[in-house]
């Protein structure tokens, strides 16, 4: 049986991350990240260590016996510190460890059960949790799936049902009139789908992510005290401040530390209705940026910002307050400041833990492992028609991995896309 | 004649005398009740038996020690084995079988079973006591009682044939349909549904013209499909090639709306891999011609199936269109072809031995569960044979899984997931494909029917001693290892990466013969050659079998959690409603089936294991 692990803690709080590992190899976990395996239920700090011997963290280290843990398996905890690079990389630690995987939603619940450590009652309470987990999955699967990512997605979907099917024609209707050899046209649709799940992969890597930080845009009509505002966090003269309108044509960068995160700061061009065309490009250049950036601060004057709607998960404050009074924000008196850092702050926790890191990295773990057995059925396309049933195997076990972003695809799909390409049966 | 059996079976087809004999073997004492004594072991389409799939189900069955292996290599008069080139997972045997050589096989197999009483006559009525099914009543008034009853009457329930806009009620060409039985069918509230299949004109062999025509022979090397067999007893012969042409393609076009199907006159569903030669020409409109394999029916039968044209046009527009194709321009037809349209039920009202889970005493077997082809019609019939004995008897079910075998994956699908079109086996079916193999079919299935009891002494001891031989060779295989050195010596091609390699590990290298490793080890030369190909075929996979291993042993885990019949998904508050709907209705008898609801999620399931668990402490307390 494989040894799961996945991030235990609630997510969305900050602070501490727990991740938990059960099954039979669980001390292998101990022995790996901790150098060794502390004695059991009693909580030890442990420097944990990656491969090459780097320190990630310095943690709570806890173990289990089989019988006496949560899943009735052998299990250890990781208390680590909360930050997102640090439980990103155990994570990533663990999965490299033979026979470890990410657990299913719902598998420890399922282990405990199984082992009889619970009874009906305390799984029916816990059932709500396991299928929110598995909705808000199923849902940041689709949100990291939209726009041209979903599109990209579709064809992916649909080359590989395609190659699939060509493969099994010439398997399962060997005697009537298909193609012999279908190697070409099926190593030309999965050349297409690993080249596209190689260039995502390097995109959805969560880590990289927290490594060179979120994106926060500040937005708002032009003079709203965008710029004065993103000087005053940077303590450096940063974006160019002056009082006539416009003067920030271009998007402007500045990377700072937000209470451990790394967050870049993105100063869009004043949102305005122009006739000046270099200006024209700026603004539509800072509108662009705003709504691809992770969180989107709105600066609100009287004059209202044309074509922009904050959206439920956008941050408004009003701007100006050392000369308009009221609640608000001033990035020349810094009243305010504080209150929107911890604003800031707090709806990046929440999006790092919430919707990137568990599923994040469970797409990272599916979409390696899947792209590895597409290439694995490429190779074997060499060898010809002769070995189809492996190639077929392999482009099998990729789709099993796949599932989670392409969707489960089904031996009548692939019948069905088999008889409307050809024309089989006696 | 006896009034009181063990086992009664209705229907004489593939189905009912697989199901037949399984029970006999089984020893129970069985009655085997068919409108005319001569329907055992009739072929009503295709004279050909086995492929793709099929000839996996086929080894299954003989496996089991079936009768259909053995009859097919005594009837076979062209045996071919399907992918040869590709990998051992994917071929499968197929033959040509001479129709009378078949019948006679099939008869003499039965009359080879001194438990089976052969009763002719049809079944107009079940009798039931309750919820129960004690036995059948025949159109004289006879009644026959039984423990067990399995139905396998094909495509007689309301059946009904169509040949352009003529129709009549029919079971088969020249046969009634059973319209009594239907109706006592439909007291018992079964979800039925309508499907649709069609058959070929049949033509006068001396009226075509070989000489004009392509030949397809059968394989130098015959593969059979009995593991008891050693190679073909009748004359062999040659397929004959042909293809439809332009011309045929107009007439069929001009022809259309006269046609059964596309005038609208028929409803069911038909297979969408056995297309009508009106659906091949609308479908495929660019193709310009489609090929057609002229079988003989059988040695002294000059009758020939023309595989390729099945139709459901009227008379004329048949004549016409077959005498445009090549070989055919003076053809004579013997018989119409012609579509039918019949009942079948619904089998996810069935469990997993395919008795109907909703009555006591009634098992269903064969077409009538919306499957189609004889290979998967006997694969059913074995199945309810076994299990209506074993329950006669009152011992414990026979379950067969998708991890062992195909008939697994059937009766699987086929009570979990149900039918939209009739269905046929296919390779791509099964998930374990490369160890489910037509060359391992025994050893995957045969010491389970030692087990049940089904497989005869001189079978077992055969299989014993194969066992054997195959063990000691893998031992011999795996022991010594040797150097990249050694290896290179005989010519294989290494890394000389220090690696020390067994001779079995080297079988799964794609250009290592068994020849080769002989080389390796003089003890090597003892393993015979039977043995040898064997090895080397279940080693070519030996990669991909740990790996699929490890899936199959996670889904007998999840098979092993049995669900009761009788368990109450209403007694679960938190499962919606939608799901309870459908657990209700399918009624998964284990945690993998339930898995494969759609819809399903792991909440639900983690629900239904804690109150099995729940249910299981209570029972115990
Ligand atoms: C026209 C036609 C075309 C087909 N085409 C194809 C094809 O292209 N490919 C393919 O794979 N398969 C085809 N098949 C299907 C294949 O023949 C069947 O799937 C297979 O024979 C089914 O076996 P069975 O035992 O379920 O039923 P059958 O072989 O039909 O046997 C049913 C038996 O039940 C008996 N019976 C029926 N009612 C009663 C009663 N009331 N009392 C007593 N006995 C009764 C009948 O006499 C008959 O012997 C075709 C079948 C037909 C009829």
């Amino acid at each position: 049986m494989d040894t799961i692990f996945a991030l235990a803690s609630a997510p969305g709080k900050a602070g501490l991350g727990v991740i938990r590992v059960s099954g039979p190899r669980a001390d292998d976990a101990c022995d790996a990240l901790a150098g060794g395996r502390p004695e059991y239920r009693r909580a030890s700090l442990r420097r944990l260590r990656d491969a090459e011997g780097g320190v990630l963290d310095e943690a709570l280290v806890l173990r289990f016996d089989a019988g006496k843990s949560f899943t009735g398996e052998e299990v250890v905890e990781f208390h680590l510190h909360g930050s997102v690079a640090i439980i990103q990389a155990v994570l990533r630690r663990l999965g490299a460890l033979d026979g470890f995987r990410m657990a299913e939603p719902g598998e420890f619940t399922r282990r405990a059960l199984e082992n009889g450590r619970m009874d009906l009652t305390q799984v029916e309470a816990l059932a709500d949790l396991i299928d929110s987990e598995t909705e808000s999955q199923r849902r940041q699967a689709l949100d990291l799936l939209s726009g041209a990512l979903s599109a990209r997605v579709g064809r992916w979907r649909d080359a590989t049902l395609r190659a699939v099917s060509l493969l099994e024609a010439t398997i399962d209707f060997a005697d009537e009139d298909v193609p012999v050899d279908v190697s070409p046209e099926v190593r030309a649709l999965l050349t297409e789908v690993v080249e596209g799940i190689e260039a995502e992969l390097s995109g959805l890597d969560a880590a990289e992510r927290v490594r060179t930080g979120f994106q926060v845009a500040i937005i708002g009509p032009p003079n709203a005290g965008k710029s004065t505002l993103l000087n005053y966090l940077a303590g450096r003269e940063a974006a160019i401040t002056s009082e006539i309108a416009g003067t920030t044509r271009d998007v402007i960068e500045v990377r700072m530390d937000l209470g451990g995160l790394a967050v870049t700061l993105l100063d869009t061009a004043g949102l305005r209705e122009t006739d000046d065309a270099v200006e024209r490009i700026g603004v539509q250049r800072g509108r662009e940026r705003a709504e691809a950036a992770d969180l989107r601060v709105h600066l609100v004057t009287e004059d209202i910002t044309p074509g922009v709607v904050p959206g439920p998960d956008d941050l408004v404050f009003r701007a100006k307050i050392d000369l308009v009074g009221g609640e608000g924000v001033s990035g020349t008196t810094g009243q305010g400041v504080p209150a929107l850092v911890d604003a800031v702050k707090a709806r990046l926790m929440d999006k790092a833990v919430q919707a990137g890191l568990a599923s994040r990295e469970r797409h990272r773990l599916a979409l390696t492992a899947g792209a590895s057995h597409l290439h694995a059925a490429i190779g074997l396309l060499d060898s010809g028609a002769d070995l189809y049933e492996l190639t077929s195997e392999e482009v099998r076990l990729a789709l099993r991995r796949l599932e989670a972003l392409l969707g489960h695809i089904d031996v009548e799909q692939i019948l069905g896309e088999i008889f409307s390409s050809f024309c089989v049966g006696k | 004649m006896k009034h009181h059996f063990d086992v009664v079976v209705i229907g004489g087809g593939h189905a009912g005398t697989e199901a037949a004999a399984a029970a006999a073997r089984m020893g129970a004492t069985t009655a085997l009740v068919t409108l005319r004594e001569a329907d055992l072991g009739v072929m009503s389409c295709n004279p050909a038996i086995g492929g793709l799939g099929k000839g996996h189900l086929v080894r299954e069955i003989d496996a089991l020690d079936g009768i259909m292996g053995v009859a097919a290599d005594q009837a076979g008069i062209q045996f071919r084995l399907l992918n040869r080139r590709k990998g051992p997972a994917v071929q499968g045997p197929r033959a040509q079988a001479d129709r009378t050589l078949y019948r006679a096989a099939i008869q003499s197999a039965i009359r080879g079973q001194k438990a089976v009483d052969v009763v002719q006559g049809e079944v107009v009525d079940l009798i039931q006591a309750g919820d129960r099914v004690e036995g059948v009543q025949l159109a004289d008034g006879t009644v026959l009682r039984a423990r067990e009853v399995i139905l396998t009457s094909g495509t007689f329930l309301r059946g009904v044939i169509h040949i352009g806009n003529e129709r009549r009620n029919g079971g088969r060409m020249g046969d009634k349909p059973s319209i009594r039985l239907a109706e006592r069918i439909d007291d018992f509230g079964l979800p039925l549904g309508r499907l649709k299949t069609g058959t070929p004109p049949r033509l006068d062999g001396k009226t075509i013209d070989w000489s004009k025509l392509g030949e397809q022979p059968g394989d130098d090397d015959p593969v059979m499909f009995s593991f008891l067999s050693g190679k073909p007893v009748a004359r062999q012969i040659s397929c004959g090639i042909t293809a439809t042409t332009a011309a045929t393609h107009d007439i069929i076009r001009q022809n259309l709306d006269r046609s059964a199907m596309y005038g609208g006159h028929i409803e069911g569903v038909g297979p969408r891999y056995c297309p009508s030669i009106e659906d091949k020409v609308t479908r495929f409109a660019d193709k310009e011609s489609h090929q057609i394999f002229l079988e003989p029916e059988g040695l002294d039968d000059d009758t020939i199936y023309p595989n390729g044209i099945s139709t459901s046009m009227p008379v004329d527009v048949q004549k016409a269109y077959v005498r445009t194709i090549p070989g055919l321009e003076a053809v004579q037809i013997r018989q119409p072809g012609y579509a039918i349209e019949y009942d079948y039920v619904d089998p996810r009202a069935l469990d997993r031995t395919l008795a109907v889970r909703s009555l006591r005493g009634l098992f269903l077997a064969g077409q009538i569960n919306g499957t189609t082809g004889y290979e998967e019609a006997a694969a059913q019939g074995l199945v309810a044979g076994l299990n209506a004995a074993r329950r006669a008897q009152g011992r414990e079910p026979a379950f067969f899984e998708r991890t062992e075998s195909y008939i697994g994956v059937m009766v699987d699908d086929l009570t979990t997931r149900g039918v939209a079109e009739p269905y046929r086996m296919f390779t791509s079916r099964a998930e374990f494909r490369l160890s489910l193999r037509a060359d391992n079919a025994d050893q995957r299935l045969t010491p389970k029917g030692i087990a049940l009891g089904c497989v005869s002494e001189a079978r077992r001891r055969a299989f014993g001693r194969k066992l054997e031989k195959l063990e000691t060779a893998r031992e011999m295989l795996q022991q010594g290892t040797f150097t990249p050195n050694q290896l290179q010596s005989i010519g294989v091609n290494v890394n000389s990466d220090g690696v020390r390699r067994t001779a079995y590990q080297l079988l799964s290298f794609p250009d290592v013969s068994f020849d080769d490793v002989r080389m390796l080890d003089e003890a090597f030369a003892e393993i015979e050659p039977d043995t040898a190909t064997q090895i080397a075929k279940e080693a070519i996979y030996a990669n991909y079998l740990a790996r699929q291993q490890r899936d199959v042993d996670l889904l007998k885990k999840d098979e092993a959690v049995a669900i009761p019949s009788g368990f109450s998904y209403d007694a679960l508050p938190s499962l919606s409603n939608e799901l309870k709907g459908k657990l209700s209705r399918t009624r998964p008898e284990s945690i993998a089936q339930a898995a494969r609801i759609e819809g399903m999620t792991p909440a639900a399931l983690a629900l239904i294991v804690a109150r099995l668990r729940q249910d299981e402490r209570r029972a115990i307390a």
